[in-house]
């Protein structure tokens, strides 16, 4: 097994590698093309803004590269929303992965949306994870339900908090930083 | 449901845990990795460890302790402590931190707060508000409580989110120590100003404290340090007795 991180700038990713060394696998973090085409196990992450992390996918040509991708591909957090259609934040164009849009909590709740909440999950990646876990989220942008969620999260709206299409996957919340739950999710990934 | 966080907080100096920790089965009860290791295993939602080096060869240590932390655990947590610049925030991020504090510093120059917001998200900066009550106002301190200042705590939280904060972590220097309880009245009215998560610390003594600054204070998460050092209270039965008065918790 080999795992690619996609470095573009975009937040705190060692976390991700650290929790993938808990699980025994040693992963690279890379902006290359070969390597993250060679790689077998292809991780997305991102926290920040949308339209500025588009940018620099764009500028390394790294936009065109992840949906052409064959292997398991899973989006984390921000990583998860650029794989959409459309986030209103920045106004940004997605990757088109998952057929739907990322739009803004407007809510008298807090915002960013920060804590532990509980996921409706199901499929592979759920695997041997028992119904409504609690698992990390800080956001304020959320994909809207569609065909494609495997899990779903509540915070004055029900919202995608897990998806997966073919080869892609993607997670609102942080399983690198949602403990044993999070770590079994990152497991279930590796295994497909 | 989004649930209430229990936040154990360390005071790191040198790398190493300060302020007694009475963990008598750690076998170095001054390793911070060991002590936040056996938080999270005890069910700790986050982690806050503050800095109090003074000096910036002393800072190195501290990069090197988040990484290490990093490593070891798998819940997120914050940083603070002699955070003055974006590129001190750059080193703590880089080496595992999921967010920082700013305490003093964002006072003495507020432009901090929008810095760091803009360039590593809203999500990442926790503005740490030390204050205490003065002739029915309460007033700003900075160095770990030591300086009065012309800030009061209603008009520079609603700043300082204006600003970029993405959290508060306010400590009533009044009710720190005293295991009094937290300061619900002044929590409840700064969270129905802003729209952030507010993190409620100084006063913890009893499992009842932590129910009321959830349900009077309407506090997001709960912070406290000495109360579980000392193992006066357990994480996982505080967590069964928040659960018992049906308080969200994970």
């Amino acid at each position: 097994m080999s795992v690619a991180i996609i470095d573009y700038g975009a937040g705190n990713i060692q976390s991700i590698r650290f929790a993938l060394e808990r699980l025994g696998i040693s992963a690279i973090l890379t902006s290359s093309k070969e390597e993250i085409k060679a790689a077998s196990h292809v991780i997305f992450p991102g926290v920040g803004e949308a339209s500025s992390a588009m940018t620099k996918l764009q500028s390394t040509g790294l936009d065109t590269l992840i949906p052409a991708l064959k292997q398991p591909v899973l989006g984390i957090c921000l990583g998860m929303q650029l794989m959409c259609n459309h986030s209103e934040e920045g106004d940004t164009k997605g990757l088109g992965i998952f057929d739907t849009d990322v739009v803004r909590f407007t809510t008298d709740l807090n915002v960013p949306h920060m804590g532990w909440n509980e996921v409706d999950g199901k499929g592979v990646l759920f695997d041997q994870i028992p119904a409504n876990s609690h698992f990390y989220l800080v956001h304020s942008f959320y994909a809207e339900s569609n065909e494609n969620a495997v899990g779903h999260c509540v915070y004055d709206t029900t919202f995608a908090a897990a998806m997966a299409k073919d080869n892609f996957y993607g997670t609102q919340f942080h399983p690198e930083k949602s403990g044993e739950m999070g770590a079994r999710l990152l497991k279930n990934f590796l295994q497909q | 449901m989004l649930t209430k966080r229990i936040i154990p907080c360390l005071d790191i100096k040198d790398g190493r845990t300060v302020k007694g920790v009475n963990f008598v089965d750690l076998r170095d009860a001054g390793d911070p990795v060991e002590l936040a290791q056996r938080y999270a295993d005890e069910g700790a939602d986050e982690l806050v460890f503050l800095d109090i080096s003074a000096s910036q060869e002393k800072r190195k240590t501290l990069a090197k302790l988040v990484r290490n932390v990093a490593q070891a655990i798998d819940i997120p947590f914050t940083v603070g402590g002699g955070i003055n610049a974006v590129d001190d925030v750059a080193i703590l991020l880089d080496n595992g931190a999921d967010k920082v504090s700013i305490n003093s510093a964002a006072v003495r120059r507020p432009e901090l707060i929008s810095e760091v917001a803009n360039r590593f998200g809203t999500q990442c900066v926790v503005v740490a508000i030390d204050a205490k009550q003065i002739k029915n106002e309460w007033v700003v301190h900075l160095v770990g409580g030591r300086v009065p200042t012309e800030r009061m705590l209603f008009e520079w939280t609603k700043e300082a989110v204006v600003r970029g904060a993405g959290e508060l972590l306010f400590t009533s220097m009044d009710h720190d120590g005293t295991k009094q309880g937290f300061a619900n009245e002044a929590l409840q009215k700064l969270s129905r100003q802003v729209s952030v998560p507010i993190i409620a610390s100084g006063g913890a003594g009893t499992m009842q404290h932590f129910i009321d600054t959830f349900v009077d204070g309407n506090a997001d998460a709960a912070l406290a340090a000495s109360v579980f050092h000392f193992k006066e209270i357990s994480i996982p039965e505080l967590k069964n007795t928040l659960r018992q008065h049906q308080i969200p918790i994970r």
